[in-house]
């Protein structure tokens, strides 16, 4: 593997992790960030259970989107087979763990059935897609899948710093005192804003320091 | 009479009463991510209503048909089917909403307040019942997009529906059509419900789906290992 694309990987990685954080800066996920982050084990459980199933989906439904639907010309097919498909991945693994690694099924079977309805797994199908079907062209299959793949690594991987570090805000604002009306959710929201804002200053970074280091 | 009130109850529950973004808190993603201007959120509100008063329909008229076991799956290929005829639609003719609204459009499938109306209201009512309740729910939603999104883009961009309002001699608060801005002004929309409830006694605890769901099945797994044990 050369330089070049270690580079490209490491930019992609990065960029999912903190310039395009899913959760803080994309919007994704957001019914989970709020409802699961309470306690840092939950958000523990939660964040490695999404990426898990985002790398699964992702090996999945990339091929289907390249082989069946763009080969067939059936694209607008895509959004109703990638969430039967989601549907189904959660389900396996939720029976495979429970045969074969119930340790790991009871640390993260309770959140799989609240993955299906994920907006962040579905968005990280469409968006692997969308991204980097392109890429087939110029680099070939195996490029561009290892792409969309590392993408959804990074992906996970955000999310779950995301749950873990708005975990600690959150234990925090829940011993301070804010304004009766402001109790409970919306102050969870307004320190939410202020979390995305520390991603914010994450843009153009990742690039810069990549290229510094290759 | 009586019936015909409790119709107009149903079809207005959504606006305010159970407004689904500010009330039943479901359905945040599009609501934060898509409303940095009117016209897009004014879009995305159009195409859920679509969406949710057609599942509604169609998922009542089935209720009696899905099997309990499997109406997860089911409700997702009816709600899918709605999703693609908007993003064919959409892609025909408004081709500038459909980039404006991108993934967005395709996350209605995912979207928490159609499935949840789905499991709350359609599968237990009737067709006509239902459709209002779509109907309703989906004003709701449009109206708490397009406050949202008014706040957002006049304070962020200067203008409203890309009509200029503030002169340029002001400065914008470009943070406001950012990330920060939607959880932002989401926080005080919301705290400003909770303001407005307490002054006419109407409080309700407020819990977001990913709450309920877990809480959902922590009890399943409590019951199972009860049971296991006796």
């Amino acid at each position: 593997m050369s330089a070049q694309n270690i580079a490209t990987f490491a930019t992609i990685l990065f960029s999912m992790i903190l310039v395009n954080n899913y959760v803080l800066v994309q919007f994704l996920g957001i019914c989970p960030f709020l409802g699961v982050s309470k306690k840092l084990d939950s958000s523990v459980g939660m964040g490695m259970a999404v990426i898990v199933v985002m790398l699964i989906a992702t090996a999945v439904t990339f091929p289907i989107q390249i082989f069946l639907l763009d080969a067939f010309d059936l694209g607008y097919m895509q959004t109703i087979i990638f969430i039967l498909v989601i549907a189904v991945l959660v389900q396996l693994i939720e029976i495979t763990l429970k045969r074969y690694i119930p340790a790991l099924y009871s640390a993260l079977g309770v959140y799989l059935p609240l993955i299906t309805t994920n907006c962040c797994v579905l968005g990280v199908t469409i968006l692997a897609v969308q991204d980097y079907s392109g890429d087939i062209a110029t680099h070939g299959f195996g490029f561009a899948f290892a792409e969309a793949l590392v993408c959804a690594a990074g992906a996970g991987i955000g999310f779950l710093l995301a749950m873990v570090l708005f975990c600690g805000v959150r234990q925090r604002v829940e011993n301070a005192d804010p304004p009766e009306s402001f109790k409970g959710l919306p102050i969870t929201l307004v320190s939410a804003a202020i979390t995305s804002l520390s991603f914010m200053g994450f843009g153009g970074l990742v690039e810069n320091i990549i290229n510094a280091i290759l | 009479m009586a019936e015909k009130q409790s119709k107009w109850r149903v079809f207005t529950a959504g606006i305010i009463r159970e407004n689904p973004v500010l009330r039943l808190v479901l359905g945040c993603c599009s609501a934060l991510a898509v409303t940095t201007t009117v016209s897009g959120a004014l879009g995305m509100g159009l195409a859920m209503t679509f969406v949710l008063v057609g599942s509604n329909i169609v998922i009542s008229a089935l209720r009696k048909v899905i099997p309990a076991k499997v109406h997860l799956p089911c409700y997702i290929v009816i709600i899918a089917t709605f999703v693609t005829v908007v993003q064919m639609v959409l892609q025909a003719y408004i081709p500038e909403l459909y980039d404006a609204l991108g993934v967005f459009l395709a996350l209605i499938v995912v979207n928490c307040i159609i499935l949840g109306r789905a499991e709350m209201f359609a599968c237990k009512n009737t067709v006509v019942d239902s459709a209002l309740d779509g109907l309703g729910m989906g004003i709701g939603y449009i109206l708490t997009m397009v406050l949202m999104s008014s706040i957002r883009e006049i304070i962020g961009n200067g203008s409203w529906m890309g009509i200029q309002i503030i002169p340029d001699s002001v400065d914008r608060m470009t943070l406001m059509n950012q990330a920060p801005g939607g959880f932002f002004v989401f926080g005080c929309l919301m705290a400003l419900c909770v303001w407005i409830e307490k002054k006419t006694n109407h409080p309700i605890e407020r819990k977001t789906c990913g709450e309920v769901l877990l809480e959902e099945q922590e009890t399943a797994k409590a019951a199972n290992e009860g049971g296991a044990e006796q």
